[in-house]
């Protein structure tokens, strides 16, 4: 029949890549094209001619700023910090995220409508102003916590202590992270098929089993993908804890590696070191994301499918 | 047992649509759920509230007066009138240029993820998924390692600084790419494309009247997501804009933090800042709830 001559007439050609073209050149003139320019920086670097007169210029230094930025313990101690920090939010916020959103489905809960908008109004708030306004509440002198302490007369802990200071920039992250990953988390679930839990329940099944047992497992893939974006924020955490410095002299102007990279960058003008710096560490969070990504597949989808 | 069995059966027809959480006949009350259901909001809400009370301070009652009680002495509007006041209205062009970035930027953006989403789901053509490749990996460059060298390249154009050295960078976003050819995916029928292609129209005439129309509501909380991702932004403008009548909100607050509290009253003013700075997008959630199409993102979405 003609169904073979129209199936060759409809195929445009031309028409896909007219519709992916505008993101295209956007990608490659806004991503791909300073990226590669990262790279080509830090294969530079600013070297006075060897005659010791004459003006700085850059040369090719091969991996000279890799070789610098590798042996930097800076680099490493706030490799170090980063992880500390994300090894307290990352699981704090998925964790509450599924149980608010597991909670929010459970038939039992009441006034859940008001919850779940409360819980997700964190998202609105701009991770700066968060910053600021836990930031504030951490001060002594306005500190709601220290102010209930000092009328009992307990010692009042600083919260943007040595020690503390992890906590504190993680609770920033948590507070504003929950509500979304909930609502999504909590869509997926309302997304199943109810009449799978009949047969549960009519089989005793209490709603905590039913939850853990029947439901956490449906929704595994939504718990992966809200994971691993909450891993790649928090491996590219700046805002928050660039905020605070402002507030508290904890937090060093190279406290997380993303820190470290615009201050070399921008404030001792180190542009090559900094680029250097800047491609190991998107080797790293790329590798990172990755593999978890591959790893949590595995885990999550290899026995079923 | 039958109570339980009933009251699911009638949920299980109710929830199909998107209805409100306790649409069906709910089960009997218990009280743990509800508890810590109501404590995550208490967590949720309370530096809001903490917020509201010291935006109600004068200048030398913040650090004297207890944090948990608002003031009544009239601290709200002096607050309100400084900041008004403050480097010539300096907070109103923020302001401004926070709404011009996010609605600007999301607009671009959704723009651009509509035509690629669509391309990349209603065509089969050779290198699709190399594209579609290339065009999420973005995800994964940190915002910092981007940032500098987007600034370094857009000088050589002559544009950093400007409001194009904000728009531009935000008008891609991969993971705008990404759900919009899930929504093409699931929403655009392939046989009125073929059926309008028999009858002569052109590609571009097909995605303007079947495609574009169908994604509509997929496309409003793609643009909904990418103005809460600018309008919280702060890396993007903190890197690309030197003068300060260009600064965005967050930024603005940054400045001023950093001016030093040599300036008395600044923690006041940033406090009543944030507290306005923060109402429109409270409001956005509140009355366009129906327009956030989360089931697009966590791909439960039934087409």
């Amino acid at each position: 029949m003609t169904a073979t001559t129209t199936k060759k007439r409809l195929r445009p050609v031309a028409a896909p890549w007219l519709f992916v073209a505008p993101a295209i050149v956007l990608s490659a003139g806004l991503m791909f094209a300073p990226l590669i320019y990262t790279v080509f920086l830090s294969l530079q670097g600013r070297r006075v001619p060897a005659s010791g007169i004459g003006v700085a210029t850059d040369v090719f230094v091969g991996l000279d700023n890799y070789l610098r930025t590798l042996t930097n313990p800076a680099l490493y101690a706030s490799f170090g910090r980063m992880i500390v920090y994300a090894l307290i939010a990352v699981p704090l916020t998925m964790a509450l995220a599924v149980v608010f959103a597991l909670l929010l489905d459970n038939l039992s809960s009441r006034l859940t409508r008001f919850s779940r908008i409360s819980i997700f109004l964190p998202y609105a708030v701009p991770g700066v102003i968060a910053a600021l306004m836990w930031g504030f509440m951490y001060l002594p002198g306005v500190s709601p916590l220290g102010e209930i302490l000092t009328t009992v007369g307990a010692p009042v802990p600083d919260p943007m202590g040595p020690g503390s200071i992890f906590f504190a920039v993680a609770n920033v992250a948590v507070w504003g992270g929950v509500g979304f990953n909930m609502v999504i988390l909590y869509t997926s679930l309302r997304g199943l098929p109810q009449e799978l839990y009949d047969s549960a329940r009519l089989d005793g099944c209490s709603e905590v089993q039913l939850a853990l047992r029947i439901k956490l497992p449906l929704i595994l893939p939504g718990v992966i993908l809200t994971g691993l974006f909450t891993i790649i924020g928090a491996l590219q955490v700046f805002s928050e804890p660039n905020m605070m410095m402002t507030l508290t002299n904890t937090i060093s102007s190279d406290w997380v590696p993303m820190m470290l990279v615009y201050r070399d960058a921008f404030v001792t003008n180190d542009l090559h070191g900094a680029s250097a710096t800047a491609i190991v560490i998107t080797a790293v969070t790329m590798l990172a994301s990755l593999g978890l990504l591959r790893l949590m597949r595995s885990r999550a989808f290899g026995g079923e499918s | 047992m039958t109570t339980a069995t009933t009251a699911s059966a009638s949920r299980a027809t109710s929830a199909r649509r998107a209805a409100p959480a306790q649409a069906g006949a709910p089960a009997k009350p218990a009280f743990w759920p509800t508890a810590i259901l109501l404590l995550g909001a208490g967590y949720a809400l309370f530096p809001v509230y903490w917020l509201v009370a010291a935006s109600t301070k004068g200048p030398g009652e913040l650090f004297t007066t207890s944090t948990l009680l608002p003031s009544f002495t009239g601290g709200f509007f002096q607050n309100l009138g400084d900041l008004l006041r403050f480097n010539d209205g300096a907070f109103i062009v923020w302001g401004g240029n926070s709404l011009l970035f996010s609605v600007g930027g999301a607009a671009m953006a959704t723009a651009v993820a509509a035509a690629a989403g669509y391309g990349l789901a209603k065509y089969d053509f050779r290198g699709k998924q190399v594209v579609f490749t290339f065009l999420l990996i973005g995800v994964l460059i940190p915002g910092v390692v981007l940032a500098i060298p987007q600034y370094l390249l857009l000088s050589k154009v002559g544009i950093a600084g400007t409001y194009w050295s904000v728009l531009l960078p935000f008008a891609i976003s991969p993971f705008s790419i990404y759900l919009a050819r899930i929504y093409a995916g699931a929403v655009v029928p392939s046989e009125l494309l073929e059926a309008g292609r028999i009858d002569g129209a052109n590609e571009w005439r097909l995605f303007r009247s079947i495609g574009l129309p169908a994604m509509v509501p997929g496309l409003i909380t793609v643009f909904l997501l990418q103005f809460v991702a600018i309008w919280n932004n702060f890396l993007l403008p903190y890197i690309m804009l030197s003068r300060e009548e260009t600064f965005p909100l967050t930024v603005g607050f940054y400045s001023m933090m950093n001016q030093g509290s040599d300036q008395l009253n600044v923690y006041n003013l940033v406090i009543i800042g944030c507290l306005i700075a923060i109402i429109p997008l409270i409001l956005l959630f509140l009355f366009l709830q129906r327009y956030w199409r989360l089931d697009l993102v966590s791909g439960s979405l039934k087409g």
